[in-house]
């Protein structure tokens, strides 16, 4: 006989799955790894452009911003349904999403690091014969490097959480155990494969925080020790 | 190829089967801002008067922190997902209840770190005046700290709101309605145009919420700026 009642009695995990599944498991975090980078790096270098016309003419500061804003505004199932007829349930679709979350983020560090550069510096800058080029690649970006950071820590995070929505067209990293997980919510299969994507996706999300806070520390070596 | 989809998209717009009955836009339109507007009010009701207390007393500096940092790492589709077995276990089923529990889930962290952060933010001789003039603690809380932490609060409401209305999406994952439904039914039945419109529904109420709170912050601080300029003729 069959029971089919979901009573308490039914384990929320079941560990025997993981350790069946771990090569799948596997796969899927490298596929949630690699989405992330490429949305990350696209998504820097888009932004180090948005960034150099807002620094270089100060009236496209405005439309930069309010654009990406809206970009980041619309909801990211929304923005995947949008990509779908033109680009299909592809990888494509995933990354124009992805990338367009970061935007706003990155270039709003980017913009903001630069200008809290201290003026007294800049001037010593020119004062010890540094050009413009010169000036704003050896003193100001270094000086920003920490409030990048911060804007890439920020972007990496968002981004890693929003992985699991592409689930819903086709690929999903981690999020493919979630959504599975979801569709079959009453077996205890179910309930554990929502557990492992959602803890999984979470410990990336901490371990690339991490990692970006140790590589700040080595890229800034002059800051004291201590400060956040 | 594009114009014809875009065809089939104003098609479902105006198919008037789409305009009426549970399954109908004007239907899972208020269901969507419905369960929004009730998962801000439960999550305000519950984070607001903490963190207000919390940083009157100015103490829980770390455990905003920490709070904020956690709520970024879980991803929404996850809480959407995890509050699903919870409900269940205890007897509330699909539908209404996950999603809600999520929503509240999403919007207590940015609700409870902006109101937090604004009352620690209010310069402190602003505050040491109002106890000077015989206020009692509650005096102060009421007419001084909140009025003045309104608009970072009111920022965190705008995160919060956005994001609550771009989560209730996934409530129809776990059997609720709401615009969600245009999406998820539509990938389930390769109705690409019906999935089309959800999404723009979505986007276009999301956009919206944005602008009720830009709007309302901008009014707030129209005001605090006429008070603020008064208030500097006193101070001498």
């Amino acid at each position: 006989m069959i029971s089919v009642a979901q009573g308490s009695d039914q384990p929320i995990i079941v560990w025997d799955w993981i350790g069946r599944n771990l090569g799948n498991i596997l796969d899927r975090t490298i596929e949630h790894l690699v989405l992330t980078a490429i949305a990350i790096v696209v998504g820097t270098l888009l932004s180090v452009i948005l960034t150099l016309l807002a620094l270089r003419w100060r009236r496209s500061y405005g439309p930069i911003t309010w654009v990406t804003g809206l970009l980041y505004t619309i909801p990211s199932l929304a923005l995947f349904t949008f990509l779908v007829p033109i680009t299909g349930l592809s990888v494509l679709t995933a990354e124009i999403g992805l990338v367009s979350y970061t935007l706003l983020i990155l270039v709003r560090n980017m913009v903001t690091g630069i200008d809290e550069v201290p003026q007294e510096v800049v001037d010593a800058a020119k004062g010890m014969g540094y050009t413009r080029r010169g000036r704003f690649w050896k003193i100001e970006v270094p000086l920003a490097l920490p409030v990048i950071i911060n804007g890439i820590r920020l972007a990496t995070v968002t981004v890693i959480g929003l992985v699991t929505v592409t689930s819903l067209i086709g690929l999903g990293g981690l999020g493919f155990f979630i959504l599975r997980g979801l569709q079959t919510f009453s077996s205890p299969i179910g309930t554990t494969q929502i557990f492992v994507g959602t803890a999984l996706s979470i410990a990336l999300a901490v371990t690339a925080d991490l990692s970006l806070v140790a590589l700040e520390k080595v890229a800034t070596p002059w800051r004291p020790r201590g400060t956040p | 190829m594009i114009d014809g989809f875009l065809g089939e998209v104003i098609d479902w717009f105006t198919d008037p089967a789409n305009w009426t009955g549970i399954d109908g836009i004007p239907n899972r339109l208020w269901e969507h801002i419905q369960m929004s507007a009730l998962a801000m009010m439960i999550a305000a009701a519950i984070a607001v008067p903490v963190a207000v207390y919390l940083a009157h007393r100015r103490i829980g500096g770390s455990f905003v922190v920490a709070v904020v940092n956690i709520g970024r790492a879980i991803p929404s589709f996850a809480v959407v997902a995890v509050a699903l077995p919870i409900t269940i276990r205890m007897g509330l089923g699909l539908g209404f209840w996950p999603t809600l529990l999520a929503l509240l889930f999403l919007a207590v962290p940015p609700l409870f770190s902006h109101a937090h952060a604004g009352v620690v933010g209010i310069d402190a001789a602003l505050v040491d005046a109002a106890v000077g003039m015989g206020m009692t603690d509650s005096q102060v809380i009421r007419r001084v700290e909140v009025p003045l932490a309104l608009p970072v609060l009111m920022d965190g409401g705008r995160i919060a709101a956005v994001q609550v209305v771009a989560t209730a999406t996934l409530g129809a994952l776990v059997a609720w309605g709401g615009l969600g439904r245009y999406i998820i039914d539509g990938f389930a039945t390769q109705n690409l145009p019906e999935v089309f419109a959800g999404g723009l529904l979505v986007a276009l109420l999301a956009i919206a919420t944005e602008g009720v709170f830009s709007l309302a912050d901008w009014v707030i601080r129209t005001r605090q700026h006429r008070i603020v300029t008064h208030s500097h003729k006193v101070d001498v």
